[in-house]
């Protein structure tokens, strides 16, 4: 196990460079990650139609678009690694699951990045929404909740026998999580089992943390509760995701 | 390595998956610096023995050591080269991409690392595709390219799940004479086929079916074993015959065989 949990910098490195690589030569998906985030927030802004319920609404999509789409992509990209047989090949080789881990999370945290400054500086400017302070905040939590969401998608594609299964992780993992965060109703509604529910799930603090830090013009330690809980989650989920990952098949 | 020390040792491996056994019992070893045939009919188990020595099969029951080591050892990782029969490399990437993220894992840096990707490329022929798609490569590319990721750690031990399968002849033969170049530099291949006509072309042989060897010795000594005038027409005379007369053999057979196995358990 000590083998195992050590975590080489350069095969991280390399890692997160090969899915990049593979990006690159699939721009048709590039433009998309990036794209639609940003069209579902315009589309958002006209439906809304009112500048009062866009300023509370758009900063909580802006934290649930990127983690959608990062589960989603994660997920396939695990699963497609399994079924080329790319994974068993990397599992025979000298490379720690850990390393192939963080080398994604490196890799789509940077994709990440890029989609959420497109997609706030639409928001920002064009649509209209305005915050109480810096927009760099809202930017890093963003960041993180995308990370966390491929964090998920990681783990998810562990239980995914087929990219069809993996697809359906989405509606199966995501949209409970997406009704129970806050977003449909306030999470201080809920009946108490609901609410319990909403406590233990991810994206309830995702949501959360991007509802703070739009009302609020400095930090607070409520948001930094937010952020070390999304942080401990996507831990977990990467660890959990090392631990599913077999070097030995049965 | 020398010729005399057994690369691979296994004793009373035993893989058994979901209720069914895969490899029943199997006790052998392979030599260094040869060419070993693992010849045997598609779903006899050649390949999760393949698997099992590369370290990513779990073991029922049984030792095996690889290179004086236990099967899946970290330190093995690096010394065994393993082509499956998929290519298992990324569609998505170039040929040199490909070569360039497994030599990392395997490794290789800078000059190192550009030199064996050179090398690699010219001995599988696959000069002036660097730059392609490898999702656009024909099939017999395809299989070249996931030899290359095998090959190209220089290992000591190579485990190829058969390597020819869809390539035209005059690339068959030269990948012969290249495992054959290979062994007499000091590595030790295993190489798996359902083609008895690739048996000749090996120094040893393991007859391989239903999870256990059937021979296990040189092609001369198989044939004069069974005094079969090819390996084809020996692995059939080994194997018991046309499938009539093994079944009513088998079914004479099955009771005994029955006790024999709930003794040993």
């Amino acid at each position: 196990m000590s083998a195992e949990a050590a975590i080489s910098w350069t095969l991280t490195r390399a890692t997160a460079r090969r899915v990049l690589a593979q990006l690159r030569h699939d721009p048709r998906t590039i433009v998309m990650m990036l794209a639609v985030p940003s069209v579902l927030m315009i589309l958002l802004r006209y439906t809304l139609n009112n500048p009062l319920a866009l300023n509370r609404f758009a900063p909580v999509y802006i934290g649930v678009f990127p983690f959608v789409i990062m589960f989603i992509v994660a997920a396939i990209t695990t699963q497609r690694e399994r079924a080329r047989g790319t994974l068993e090949r990397l599992m025979a080789m000298p490379l720690g699951k850990l390393d192939l881990l963080a080398g994604y999370g490196i890799a789509f945290g940077l994709v990440a990045c890029v989609q959420v400054t497109v997609v706030l500086i639409i928001s920002l400017t064009w649509l209209g929404v305005s915050l109480p302070g810096s927009a760099v905040p809202m930017a890093v939590i963003a960041v993180l909740d995308a990370v966390l969401g491929m964090s998920l998608g990681l783990f998810a594609s562990a239980f995914a026998r087929s990219e069809f299964q993996a697809v359906q992780f989405m509606p199966a993992f995501v949209l409970p999580q997406a009704l129970l965060c806050g977003l449909v109703v306030a999470r201080a509604d809920m009946t108490p089992v609901l609410r319990w529910l909403s406590d233990v799930l991810p994206l309830s603090y995702a949501v959360d943390a991007m509802q703070r830090i739009s009302t609020s013009a400095s930090w607070t330690t409520a948001i930094g509760a937010d952020i070390a809980i999304i942080l401990a989650f996507t831990a977990a989920a990467l660890v959990g995701g090392a631990l599913t990952l077999r070097r030995r098949t049965r | 390595m020398t010729g005399a020390d057994p690369v691979v040792e296994a004793r009373g491996l035993v893989v058994r998956r979901s209720g069914h056994v895969i490899l029943d019992d199997l006790t052998f070893t392979i030599a260094g610096g040869q060419v070993t045939g693992l010849l045997g009919p598609s779903g006899c188990g050649k390949t999760t023995l393949m698997r099992t020595l590369v370290g990513v099969q779990e073991i029922t029951a049984g030792q095996v050591t690889l290179l004086g080591r236990q099967a899946g050892h970290p330190r093995l990782r690096d010394r065994i080269g393993y082509s499956t029969q998929d290519p298992a490399v990324y569609p998505d990437l170039t040929l040199t991409e490909n070569l360039r993220y497994f030599g990392t894992v395997l490794g290789l840096k800078r000059d190192k690392l550009t030199g064996a990707i050179a090398k690699t490329v010219r001995d599988l022929d696959l000069g002036g595709l660097e730059d392609r798609l490898v999702g656009t490569f024909s099939g017999g590319q395809l299989a070249r390219v996931g030899l290359a990721v095998a090959l190209l750690g220089a290992p000591d031990l190579l485990v190829l799940d058969e390597p020819t399968v869809g390539l035209d002849p005059v690339l068959r033969h030269d990948l012969w004479a290249m495992f054959h170049r290979l062994a007499d530099a000091g590595t030790t291949l295993l190489v798996s086929s359902h083609v008895m006509d690739e048996a000749a072309r090996c120094d040893y042989l393991l007859f391989m079916r239903d999870g256990r060897f059937l021979a296990e010795a040189t092609p001369a000594a198989i044939l004069q074993e069974t005094g079969a005038a090819d390996l084809e027409a020996a692995f059939l005379r080994l194997a018991g015959g046309p499938r009539e007369e093994r079944e009513e053999r088998a079914e004479r057979a099955e009771p005994e065989e029955r006790a024999e196995k709930a003794a040993k358990r």
